[in-house]
């Protein structure tokens, strides 16, 4: 068990709200090693930011761990203070965010903000950290670096400004790079080159990367695992082939039928999953996909799914599958 | 930026141009003229008095004069305080209101920011709500009520402090309290609010995402985007100091221009009355003027606009 | 992460059985959708403090409107041997009326100098406070919606123009107008009651009061034109986005009532956020003598006037000054609870 780089055992997370506390994740389990490449798939609200920001302690106050044990690196991070938090962020384990623009500070220079990161976790001086931030605007592919050191946030491109939060990110050589929904915020093209950009890095680096997207189609082409989420449980669990050929959760298979295929012949209606998002706040006490299920049962509105193991690696929460053991007289 | 800087100067100008020009016009279009309040004078005083403020010649003329004399810096004999100028009654009240206000602006702005942050730190708690409610109070509750309690409670009843004039340190406490009670107020509710926006951006969690110490996120991240309301204010701020600054030298009977002013109202001292609407109104106009120009500077956002 | 299927509780084969399409709909959450005003009301009502100062702005009207009628003196009525009467004392006179059987109603606040009684007073004086507030709001909400949605509505070049008037005037400071207009205009409006008839009027509100009226007419209203002209423009916007889409007419009559509601919802609460503002300016320039005339009582001038008694009847300023900062105090605060209920972008 100590070769993983991460280890999330049964994370129950809420937010403690005035309106009541909101269940945003229920049990979930993630392990992974280093090098490994976890896609992290759900819609809105499905805990999948959450999960990975509680990874760095990154949530607001509200929020709590309130069942699991979270291991990062060594790192018991239920029970680390804010401080020693603060010395792994940005250093062991590095978030870039979705919208490149808001996240970086309008009244500062790029290269201040390059600088920022590398003077608090190195010992480097400004010099220092000067040198080695024109060094990682040249590995992340920005052109003339020095020149955009001096410049301010509004005065790059989209593309350029992630480019920039993935040099900030990757400053101290962290083992864990999580991104979250990196690409949402850019243009098509510029998506590809975000993309193709970390995986060079990463073997570069020699970096794990935990991938969150609402897109299925990035995943297919980054990541070795998948997680699929809905309203704060992993639904089903497995390698990219398995997730892709393999679906065993109908959420799963909702969310590949709403995806148009480059290589239709026919004309496919694409099949928008129906129904709306699950209440956080009163979850139910079944599965929480039930109601807009199309194969549910009666007891998928009362009792939660366990997990039943498809295949070695491969796992899904749903009745069907038990159903289906159950008929073939169980393990 | 040179273009930007260019352009508010002179639209500054042309506003204080007009602001002398209405105000000339109003003073020399009442009917009857200035001294038509005093006790009747006689045909010939009357006539002398016309001929040595100059209200004798065509308006335009007098309208001429005025502005010429007003560009060399002069605003004519008082009325009321024969052989004394306007110009220089003006400047030596200005002299203790610009001390006065002066010192409640800083007091509103070092009182009123770090009070502003500490709500917003705190939000929701009894801290917050206990800064939230005295900042209304101090925003409703009008600067002459303000005076009078203070004067009430502090030299009536306690009799801790002097009630009136600028001779010691002491004189300064309750006439600055007073006039920096609003400011103070106002700036902490800007203050909260600029913060709690500035605190749920993705820029702070992005600092914070990096392992920076809590405080510096806030003096470097936070504040420097946070202030920029309240650079905002500064130009409103002075204005109000200006009228503030009247009701609080009328009640602790101080020496400032205020006092002046709203003497020559009562006395019906029109070139005074002139002499100090011009000079605030230029004051103001050229103060907001450079606060525009500075938050420009501040904020990099704009400068290449 | 692997858990084995353990059949470790009864199931009943018939859980399997296909979940009917009502038990399924049960659990899907439907927020009730309330009208925008049912909302916020909802919410206004929630907030105890802005309800608190609903209630005491309702007093305060009655207290100023209603109280002068009920009361037996009037705030102009000088009785001789009476002055200076602290709170609830009586006069020599009076007492020797107590003593003869007649009931004599007690001076709440005691009277003035000249024999006046300050609570009528501070009811007369509330109540010219909350009408130079309520009237100013509304020439300020009249004239700066009228001017706003002409600009807004036509844009353009008309647009521009007008924008670039409402700027100089932003500029001009107020407080230094206000000033000049009352000392111009004393005399010619003197005139005016003496002379000419059908404006005697003029002396009974009081030269201070109209020069208000007229600034508040001539410059206050620009900020709430800025505020209805953006709102015509996002009308505008929405509209062409709509006509874009081209799907008849019931859709712009669909956006024209959400719309004004907004539109609505900020004039109300700007309007109620101007009162406060304009009473504490009647108040200020009342105070320094230049507002309303005596003997009509305003709570500046009371306070002014209370200023030199203030070692032997502080009462007397503190009465005011605790008024007005009251009424003024009330609503902001329910203009606070207004924003906070009918904006939704506040929504926290």
């Amino acid at each position: 068990m100590s070769e993983l780089l991460l280890n999330i055992q049964n994370e129950r997370l809420s937010f403690f709200t005035p309106a009541g506390e909101v269940k945003a994740l229920n049990d979930v389990t993630i392990q992974m090693k280093e090098g490994d490449v976890l896609g992290i798939v759900g819609e809105s609200g499905s805990g999948k930011s959450v999960t990975a920001y509680s990874i760095m302690q990154l949530l607001p106050h509200t929020g709590r761990v309130v069942g699991g044990t979270i291991e990062f690196n060594g790192h018991k991070i239920n029970e680390m203070s804010e401080k020693e938090m603060q010395a792994i962020r940005g250093n062991e384990v590095s978030i870039i965010f979705q919208d490149p623009m808001t996240s970086l500070n309008p009244v500062y220079t790029i290269g201040n903000q390059i600088r920022e990161v590398i003077m608090l976790h190195t010992k480097k001086n400004r010099k220092e950290a000067n040198e080695r931030a024109i060094e990682l605007l040249t590995l992340v592919g920005i052109n003339e670096p020095a020149k955009r050191l001096k410049q301010y946030p509004h005065e790059l491109s989209g593309g350029m400004r992630q480019r920039v939060m993935i040099a900030i990110a990757l400053a101290c050589e962290p083992k864990l790079l999580i991104a979250d929904e990196p690409t949402t915020a850019l243009d098509v093209t510029i998506q590809a080159q975000i993309l193709e950009l970390m995986m060079e890095l990463k073997d570069k680096i020699g970096m794990s990367i935990i991938m969150i997207t609402h897109d299925l189609g990035i995943v297919a082409n980054m990541c070795q695992k998948i997680a699929v989420m809905y309203a704060g449980k992993i639904v089903e669990y497995g390698t990219v082939d398995d997730i892709f050929y393999n679906p065993q959760h109908e959420y799963t298979k909702g969310l590949l039928r709403s995806i148009p295929k480059l290589n239709d012949t026919e004309h496919k209606k694409l099949v928008p999953i129906e129904g709306t998002p699950v209440d956080l706040l009163n979850p139910p006490k079944g599965c929480p996909f039930a109601p807009r299920c199309n194969s549910c049962m009666k007891i998928c509105l009362n009792k939660m799914p366990e997990y039943t193991e498809v295949n070695e690696g491969h796992i899904s929460a749903c009745w069907l599958l038990q159903k289906k053991e159950f008929e073939q007289g169980g393990k | 930026m040179g273009k930007y800087v260019a352009k508010r100067v002179l639209t500054s100008i042309l506003t204080i141009w007009l602001v002398a020009t209405i105000t000339f016009l109003l003073m020399y279009l009442v009917p009857g003229g200035p001294f038509l309040a005093e006790k009747a004078p006689s045909a010939a005083t009357l006539e002398a008095l016309n001929k040595r403020f100059g209200l004798d010649q065509p308006k335009i003329v007098q309208y001429k004069n005025y502005m010429l004399n007003l560009l060399k810096g002069e605003m004519g004999e008082s009325i009321k305080q024969r052989g004394r100028m306007v110009e220089d009654i003006i400047f030596s009240g200005f002299k203790v209101s610009a001390r006065l206000g002066g010192m409640a602006i800083l007091v509103a702005v070092f009182i009123g920011v770090p009070l502003g942050c500490i709500a917003a730190f705190n939000r929701g708690k009894w801290l917050d709500n206990l800064i939230l409610f005295l900042s209304t109070l101090g925003i409703a509750i009008p600067g002459f009520v303000v005076s009078t309690v203070l004067m009430v409670i502090f030299s009536v009843k306690l009799d801790l402090l002097p009630t009136y004039g600028l001779t010691s340190f002491a004189h300064y406490i309750m006439p600055v309290s007073a006039l920096a009670f609003y400011p103070t107020a106002y700036i902490s509710r800007l203050m909260r609010s600029s913060m709690l926006e500035v605190l749920g951006q993705d820029y702070i969690r992005t600092a914070r995402s990096k392992g920076l110490p809590q405080f510096k996120m806030i003096f470097k991240h936070a504040l420097r985007n946070a202030i920029l309301p309240v650079v905002t204010y500064l130009g409103p701020l002075l204005a109000y100091t200006l009228t503030g600054s009247v009701v609080v030298e009328k009640i602790f009977t101080i020496p400032g221009l205020g006092n002046e002013f709203i003497s020559s109202i009562i006395n019906r001292d029109y070139t005074m009355i002139m002499g100090t609407t011009i000079f605030l109104a230029t004051l103001l106009i050229i103060m907001n003027m450079l606060v525009d120009i500075a938050y420009k500077i501040i904020d990099p956002r704009i400068k290449f606009k | 992460m692997n858990n084995k299927n353990k059949l470790t509780f009864h199931l009943d084969v018939s859980d399997f059985l296909p979940a009917a399409e009502e038990e399924k709909q049960s659990l899907a959450v439907m927020r009730e959708s309330v009208s925008f005003w049912r909302d916020g009301l909802r919410r206004f009502k929630r907030n105890k403090l802005a309800m608190a100062s609903f209630v005491v702005i309702i007093l305060v009207l009655l207290f100023a409107f209603v109280g002068p009628a009920v009361y037996p003196y009037s705030y102009e009525q000088q009785i001789r041997g009476s002055e200076n009467l602290a709170p609830l004392e009586y006069s020599a006179q009076e007492l020797a009326r107590i003593e003869s059987g007649e009931s004599v109603f007690p001076h709440f606040l005691g009277t003035d100098g000249h024999g006046r009684d300050t609570m009528v007073r501070l009811m007369m004086g509330s109540r010219i406070s909350l009408l130079v507030g309520i009237i100013a709001s509304a020439l300020i909400l009249v004239i700066g919606s009228l001017y706003g949605t002409i600009a807004g509505y036509f844009g353009g070049r008309v647009d521009m123009v007008m924008m670039r008037i409402v700027d100089i005037i932003y500029t001009v400071p107020d407080i230094l107008i206000i000033i000049l207009l009352m000392v111009t205009l004393k005399y010619p409006m003197k005139n005016l009651a003496e002379n000419v008839p059908g404006f005697e009027w003029i002396n009974t509100i009081g030269v201070g009061l109209i020069c208000i009226f007229i600034v508040f007419s001539l410059l206050y209203w620009v900020g709430m034109a800025r505020i209805v002209r953006s709102q015509i423009l996002t009308v505008k916007e929405q509209e062409y986005v709509t006509a874009a889409r081209a799907l008849g007419a019931s859709h712009s009559r669909i956006i024209r009532k959400h719309l004004l509601t907004n539109v609505m919802g900020t004039l109300i609460v700007t309007t109620t956020l101007q009162i406060p503002s304009a009473i504490f300016t009647e108040s200020f320039l009342s105070f320094l003598g230049i507002g309303v005339a005596a003997p009509m009582p305003s709570l500046g001038s009371m306070a002014a006037i209370a200023i030199d008694g203030i070692y032997t009847y502080p009462y007397r300023l503190l009465a005011p000054a605790v008024m007005i900062s009251l009424i003024i105090l009330s609503f902001n605060l329910l203009g606070d609870g207004l924003r906070d209920a009918f904006d939704p972008k506040l929504k926290n």
